[in-house]
């Protein structure tokens, strides 16, 4: 098997076998992650350009240790100290890039779109890590990959979503992702941070934080960014934890074994309490370690295409 | 020389005729219309047996760019667009460069329109000076240089307070006001309709609210100040309901409506397909059958272009980066005929009211009425024959059109600008 496209740009046009693929090549990474030589051969000879038109601690660490443990040649450009800065247009950079004999060109975007704008002017394979509002699915596969790592499968599952969905990609792409693994997918989040029509890609949606986490397998806390308070989304931080906030007594609604996680950066004492951040509950950290054996396992998909997958065992 | 049009199926919205009948021009004048008329001596003749021959289309709507971006159109590249079209009087919106807010620009458009244009140009002046929305613009005096309507077309007046000044001010030069709807506040940075398909391609939403309460307002102020008022594009069923309330009350209002607000919904935004940003952007079926619908009922009195030319690197780039319009000269006919025509929902009678009689009527034109003594403008169709769009056959600069490769009915064969043949057999002359 391989995936079908060139380029990894979302979870929600990816089919189910694919994503499926990609987690179990993860599980082989995760491995080599873990072992005393962290290096592979897998990537030699294939070059890894990060993109990043966004500021990033964990997405761009991630995918540069995941291609220097695999032995590729790497290097990263910042927007601000690019020829972008000089109002270069996206298409003209990716192309700039391409030229270089880039084998894989990793890019976050403040604008919906823009990986698949380059996917389409460029030879080498793009991979979304975040663009705009749309998805960030590297996040949302090392996200599923921890569940199943925890439970073994999603179906069945009730994952609950809590706080600012409008404004999340990571969100969008759990919700592509976690659906077609089969898990029953819930939101709860202030009426004004939640996208019009979403009960139309198959999730539920509540407007009480507590329907969301009744007997949830999984809880997973989103950033609320304090510049939504100026545009009159929610009035005050305050009044957002108090209503949507996570804490010990919220969480005992749900499941008594749930899982706990949160994409990160997180507003410690907003959108969770530190308590259940550092918690028994809690997989964040648990989710770095594993954002990296994903990105591992989709930039050896990506630059082996056709491959089977016994080559990397 | 004589040009007789033989045995075509004439249709006139005005004189109701619906026949077949020949119509001879002579000194760029309808001099006869009749059955089994002569070719005589230096006479030229054209075959119209088994199409369509209605009055020149006018399309009150259009964005030539010239002056300021040519790089994109100019009143030759955009009236030889509309001329492949059908239409043969256009009326241009003034957000050009110098915008059209004075006399100067209107005389400017109306010499160059006289050398270069395949059809006749008649520019919009702008409401308010450099259309800011701050202070009027000098109205009377674009009007008297030549311009059929007053638009700040591409921004709305925001100032409920001016709005009501530029119609009471309007009426007394007796020139319509075009009013483009749209609520700021409430686009904020929206790019796409708000609805499921802007949740799924986490692109910010504009909401149909965003026009609608426009239109609401603007309907009662044109009530408040007993004054005309032509709503600009309508994309909305709230918007198209209001309008229909609007009339029933007896509000000097009029309406017009786009092929793509019937012909398309928010889903073509798709794969961030920047040819289907538009403002207003694309909505939902249940708009686009409440448009279909007003259509029918004439509550929306018109159909336009809102042809919009774009450069490739304006729309080539990130989606909320891209520019919004689409070029509309080239398919509107087309769209009109496979979507309303050959369903069923408009006659052809219908169409000429829609596309010559009414603009025409609204911008105070002596056009859109096939008569003898009439200026012989005219557009000769084929309702059956099939075409595949090619954009890159445009013969407008821009090729942004999210027709493309689109399998269309309705093709235009020849078309008569002042009794000139300027397209035939399809062919730009």
């Amino acid at each position: 098997m391989s995936l079908k496209g060139k380029d990894l740009l979302g979870l929600r046009h990816l089919t189910k076998e694919e994503i499926e693929y990609i987690l179990d090549i993860a599980k082989t990474m995760k491995l080599v992650l873990l072992s005393n030589n962290k290096k592979t051969p897998h990537l030699q000879g294939k070059s890894v350009v990060t993109l990043f038109y966004e500021n990033s601690t964990r997405t761009r660490l991630s995918f540069e240790l995941a291609s220097k443990y695999m032995g590729a040649s790497s290097a990263n450009i910042a927007a601000s100290s690019s020829s972008v800065a000089k109002g270069e247009s996206l298409i003209d950079t990716a192309r700039t890039i391409d030229q270089m004999g880039t084998d894989v060109i990793v890019i976050r975007h403040p604008m919906a779109g823009a990986p698949a704008l380059i996917a389409k002017n460029v030879k080498a394979a793009v991979i979304n890590a975040g663009d705009g509002m749309n998805e960030h699915p590297t996040q949302a596969l090392l996200d599923i990959f921890t569940i199943i790592e925890k439970k073994g499968s999603l179906k069945g599952l009730k994952v609950a979503i809590i706080g600012d969905i409008y404004h999340s990609r990571v969100a969008r792409s759990n919700i592509w992702g976690m659906t077609k693994l089969g898990a029953e997918v819930c939101v709860a989040g202030p009426a004004t941070l939640l996208p019009p029509q979403l009960e139309m890609t198959g999730v539920k949606v509540y407007s009480t934080v507590q329907e969301a986490l009744i007997d949830a397998d999984v809880v997973m806390g989103l950033r609320i960014q304090l510049e939504r308070q100026k545009s009159g989304l929610f009035p005050s931080l305050r009044e957002y934890s108090r209503f949507f906030g996570l804490d010990e007594k919220r969480l005992k609604l749900a499941k008594k074994d749930v899982l706990l996680l949160h994409p990160g950066p997180v507003n410690r004492g907003v959108e969770l309490t530190t308590s259940i951040i550092d918690g028994e509950h809690s997989l964040i950290n648990e989710q770095v370690t594993n954002g990296v054996a994903v990105r591992m396992a989709l930039l050896y998909l990506l630059t082996r295409k056709g491959d089977s997958i016994e080559a990397v065992n | 020389m004589k040009l007789l049009i033989k045995n075509g199926h004439v249709v006139d919205a005005r004189t109701k005729r619906d026949g077949i009948f020949d119509i001879l021009i002579d000194e760029g004048k309808i001099v006869e219309i009749g059955k089994d008329l002569e070719v005589g001596s230096n006479c030229d003749y054209i075959d119209a047996a088994g199409k369509y021959v209605i009055p020149g289309l006018v399309d009150a709507h259009c964005h030539l760019r010239d002056p300021g971006y040519e790089y994109k159109e100019d009143i030759e590249s955009g009236s030889a667009s509309a001329a492949m079209g059908g239409f043969t009087s256009i009326a241009c919106m003034p957000n050009t460069n110098p915008c059209i807010d004075n006399q100067e620009v209107v005389k400017y458009i109306i010499n160059k329109a006289k050398q270069e244009a395949y059809v006749n140009v008649y520019p919009i002046g702008a409401i308010t000076k450099g259309q800011k929305g701050e202070e009027l613009a000098e109205i009377g005096e674009l009007k008297f240089a030549g311009a059929v309507a007053i638009s700040d077309d591409g921004k709305p007046v925001k100032s409920s307070s001016l709005m009501k000044k530029a119609l009471q001010y309007a009426s007394m030069f007796d020139i319509t006001v075009i009013s483009h709807c749209e609520d700021l506040d409430l686009v904020e940075d929206g790019v796409m309709n708000e609805g499921y398909q802007s949740t799924v391609m986490g692109l910010r939403g504009i909401p149909s609210v965003a026009e609608s309460i426009m239109v609401a307002r603007d309907l009662l102020l044109a009530e408040y100040t007993n004054t005309p008022i032509h709503i600009a594009h309508v994309s909305t069923e709230t918007s198209v309901e209001l309008i229909r309330f609007a009339k029933k009350r007896g509000v000097k209002v009029t309406a017009e409506t786009c092929p793509h607000y019937f012909s398309l919904t928010e889903e073509a935004c798709e794969g961030f397909n920047t040819m289907a940003k538009v403002n207003p952007p694309l909505r939902t079926k249940k708009d686009v059958e409440a448009i279909i619908e007003g259509l029918k009922d004439s509550t929306i009195d018109v159909i336009a272009t809102d042809h919009a030319p774009h450069h490739e690197d304006e729309k080539n780039v990130e989606f909320n980066m891209a520019a919004s319009g689409m070029v509309g000269f080239e398919t509107a006919l087309s769209l009109v005929v496979t979507n309303l025509v050959n369903p069923g929902i408009l006659t052809i009678e219908q169409v000429v009211e829609k596309m010559c009689l009414n603009p025409s009527r609204i911008l105070g034109l002596n056009k859109g009425v096939l008569e003898v003594g009439r200026t012989a403008d005219i557009t000769i169709f084929d309702v059956n024959e099939e075409r595949i769009i090619d954009v890159n056959k445009f013969k407008s600069k821009s090729k942004n059109s999210p027709f493309d490769k689109f399998k269309l009915k309705g093709v235009v064969y020849h078309t008569i600008v002042n009794g000139k043949v300027v397209v035939r057999e399809k062919v730009l002359l």
